[in-house]
């Protein structure tokens, strides 16, 4: 973690001190190293979620600085950036995961919907029903296929009858797109199945309970191009039906699946925009590098 | 951008690593041998002191398996048995049986005459014969009036002989059985009127002063009346102690004191918790002396720090992932530890939860504290009756130095061992056979 750090640092320096080279390549409105506001527009017509002033700090450490963004109703936003700027840490804030782990302290305003989601008054069994999540590294339950998926629905009381219940398992694997390869296997084990597979498994799962918000760390890290494609084209479908927020290391991955991307370096969100303006035409120093590939 | 200046090459790469290895592999494939030879010596070691001991305790308490019986023609005499021809339960009940056997006795032997030689004709048959001639008629009146040949249980010193534990070259005055006694034993077995038969009464009755009366199923009901109370106690409290530590304590000076004190616990020596059972539960809260119930307390004590330890070992050990996915389905704390974590560790904590009950079982020192040392006949019926338990048995038979105790003795170590077996096997299946992948 801090060799990445160190690194960057240098190559940072290394770049602020030949002004040159650097001079050649940015147009006018570029905004500086230095400079550390986020650029471009970080509100939408249509919020699902608000964020304002997020602070994050583990103990003594701050991981996040001032984050602030908008995320709308049914869109696919991105979050990009180098190792350890804090991607996951603001994903994990959406939906309060970071509750669990002791030193994590949050402070600012998160909004889903009309929510203050840290206010006293919220559940987070409530707000993790509302805002599901899928991790980097498939994590079925060593449970059958079936109870996998039906676990949501059955803990949150959402059906009654055992034919509702198989209707509503069978409804989410189709969203899934894995209804048709574990039809006949539904009481074998999640476990049992490829990792493309189970990481289906767990966005089934986690669209079972038919949340509003969808929140993917680095869904597809541990898959081949060809589960890739399949959940990306997964992602596509089912910005129908939710709203998705999904951190990537893939910059093909994001310009792919998203509308929005937001771009952040070591706790400061650097960067919002239009996905096909931050890769085409990006508004940060630190964005463009990144883009183009200079470090991260 | 400026580049770095490269670091300078060090000179150990401009040496060929092929000649560096292979000059020193020899050494490395040496050493790995010693090392495999050490581990060799030490389990063949291990292995010989475990075959020793297994050969000394089973060649030692095989015979007493074995019961040497002896079959006496007897007639169930009307007179003796029921004089008044009433055949009332409770005078049959109370007739002197004892006259029936020796009766037999003489039968067989006609010619034995005068009251010391008669005694130690009667000597040959256990005072059980009495009894089992009693138990027959209870259960079977019609036998009145008839002659039958019944099998008696022989003495304990028969027995001994019989079992060619008694040297004959000796002088009289030296032998626990006379010169006339053998005689009489070798020509009932010339005869065929003696027989060694499997040993139900080991199985089926408690302590007695006469050895081939002694059983151990008083102490193994006590042993196991004792150990339900402690595994009653201790799973619950110690699977709900690890669960809250683990999952719901805050992580604070207070719960690190109370882990520090529970792995002290788990090392403190059994017979300390024998002395706070008998100040704790039957000085101050006045429970009955000798009780499975305050035995089974006691050995919770002891049992309770391993179970927490073993069980939080078994919940550390389920991967976070899995505590993630369902904290993030929004299932509450609680149905996470409930739905997914539990039942994850579970197999180890029921591991660790019988290897505690193993060595519960075979814990004695704190037992004796408490009383459950006392010489108890009865097979105890609860856990409030008077008992003691499978080790403490073995402890008072190996002070006693009859041959037949001896024997006795170490066959209850065989059952003592055959249930410690069992109990460890027991924990492996359940390891293997609840263990998931994930
Ligand atoms: N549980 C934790 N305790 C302490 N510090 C943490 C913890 N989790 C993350 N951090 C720190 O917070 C910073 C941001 O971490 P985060 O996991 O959010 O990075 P990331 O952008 O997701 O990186 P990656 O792309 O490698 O996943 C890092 O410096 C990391 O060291
Ligand atoms: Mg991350």
């Amino acid at each position: 973690m801090s060799t990445t750090t160190i690194e960057i640092k240098t190559a940072l320096d290394a770049t602020l001190h030949s002004d040159t080279d650097a001079d050649k390549r940015s147009s006018v409105e570029v905004t500086d190293y230095n400079n550390r506001q986020t650029v471009g527009k970080i509100t939408v017509d249509h919020p699902k979620m608000v964020c304002r002033n997020v602070n994050v700090y583990y103990g003594a450490k701050q991981a996040l600085k001032n984050v602030g963004i908008d995320i709308g109703i049914n869109e696919v936003i991105a979050f990009i950036g180098p190792s350890g700027c804090g991607k996951s840490t603001f994903l994990r804030c959406l939906n309060r995961m970071n509750d669990t782990i002791v030193a994590c302290r949050v402070a600012g305003q998160i909004k889903l919907d009309e929510d203050d989601i840290y206010d006293k008054s919220i559940d987070v069994v409530q707000l993790r029903a509302r805002i599901g999540m899928v991790f980097q590294k498939p994590n079925p339950f060593p449970k059958s296929i079936y109870e996998n998926v039906a676990y949501g629905p059955r803990i949150h009381g959402m059906v009654n009858t055992k034919a509702e219940l198989d209707e509503l398992v069978r409804a989410s694997l189709e969203r899934a797109g894995l209804l048709k390869e574990v039809e006949k296997r539904m009481n074998e084990p999640g476990t049992s199945l490829s990792g493309g597979q189970q990481q289906r498994l767990c966005i089934a799962r986690a669209v079972a309970v038919n949340p509003e918000v969808i929140l993917m760390d680095e869904p597809c890290s541990a898959l081949d191009p060809i589960a890739t494609a399949k959940i990306e084209e997964l992602i596509d479908e089912l910005r129908e039906n939710y709203t998705i927020v999904i951190v990537t290391h893939s910059m093909q991955q994001a310009a792919r699946v998203s509308q929005r991307t937001a771009y952040f370096h070591l706790g400061d969100l650097i960067e919002v925009g239009e996905t096909d303006q931050i890769f085409t035409n990006p508004k940060h120093k630190l964005t463009e590098d990144y883009i183009t590939g200079r470090f991260g | 951008m400026n580049k770095p200046t490269p670091a300078a090459v060090p000179a150990a790469f401009s040496r060929d690593i092929k000649t560096i290895v292979n000059a020193g592999l020899q050494r490395r494939h040496a050493a790995e041998r010693r090392f495999r030879s050490y581990g060799l010596i030490a389990i063949s070691l291990g292995l010989l002191f475990v075959v020793l001991m297994f050969a000394n305790i089973i060649g030692k308490g095989y015979p007493a398996f074995w019961q040497t019986y002896v079959q006496v023609p007897i007639s169930f005499d009307p007179a003796v048995i029921d004089p008044q021809g009433t055949r009332d339960p409770v005078a049959i009940e109370s007739a002197d049986y004892a006259a029936l056997v020796r009766a037999g006795m003489r039968r067989m032997f006609p010619t034995v005459e005068g009251r010391t030689e008669l005694r130690a004709l009667y000597a040959l048959v256990s005072s059980d014969a009495t009894y089992e001639l009693q138990r027959r008629i209870h259960q079977n009146p019609a036998l009145i009036g008839s002659s039958q040949e019944i099998w008696l249980l022989a003495s304990a010193t028969v027995d001994t002989l019989v079992k060619g534990n008694i040297d004959r070259a000796l002088d009289e005055t030296e032998r626990p059985i006379k010169d006339n006694q053998i005689g009489w034993v070798d020509k009932l077995q010339a005869a065929g009127k003696i027989e060694k038969q499997f040993n139900t009464i080991l199985f089926s009755s408690g302590d007695s002063r006469e050895p081939e009366q002694a059983g151990i199923r008083g102490a193994l009901m006590g042993s196991f009346y004792t150990l339900l109370i402690t595994f009653l106690l201790s799973f619950p409290i110690g699977v709900a102690t690890a669960v809250y530590l683990e999952e719901f304590a805050p992580k604070n000076r207070w719960t690190d004191l109370i882990e520090v004190n529970i792995n002290n616990l788990a090392a403190v020596p059994s017979i300390v918790f024998g002395l706070l059972g008998l100040a704790v539960f039957i000085n101050f809260f006045d429970l009955p002396r000798s009780a499975p119930l305050v035995g089974g307390l006691v050995l919770s004590l002891m049992t309770l720090p391993v179970i927490i330890i073993a069980g939080r070992a078994a919940l550390t050990s389920v991967p976070p992932s899995i505590r993630e996915a369902a904290l993030g389905m929004g299932a509450s704390k609680l149905q996470m530890v409930g739905h997914h974590v539990l039942p994850l560790a579970m197999p180890g904590m029921l591991t660790g939860a019988i290897i505690g009950m193993a060595r519960a079982l075979g814990e004695s020192a704190p037992l004796l504290m408490i009383g459950m040392v006392a010489f108890i006949v009865d097979v105890p019926k609860g856990i409030m009756d008077p008992a003691t338990v499978l080790p403490v048995q073995i402890y008072l038979w190996s002070d006693l130095p009859e041959r037949a105790f001896v024997e006795r003795t170490s066959a209850a170590i065989m059952v003592l061992l055959a249930f410690m077996v069992l109990m460890n096997g027991l924990a492996i299946i359940l390891r293997k056979r609840f263990e998931r992948r994930w």
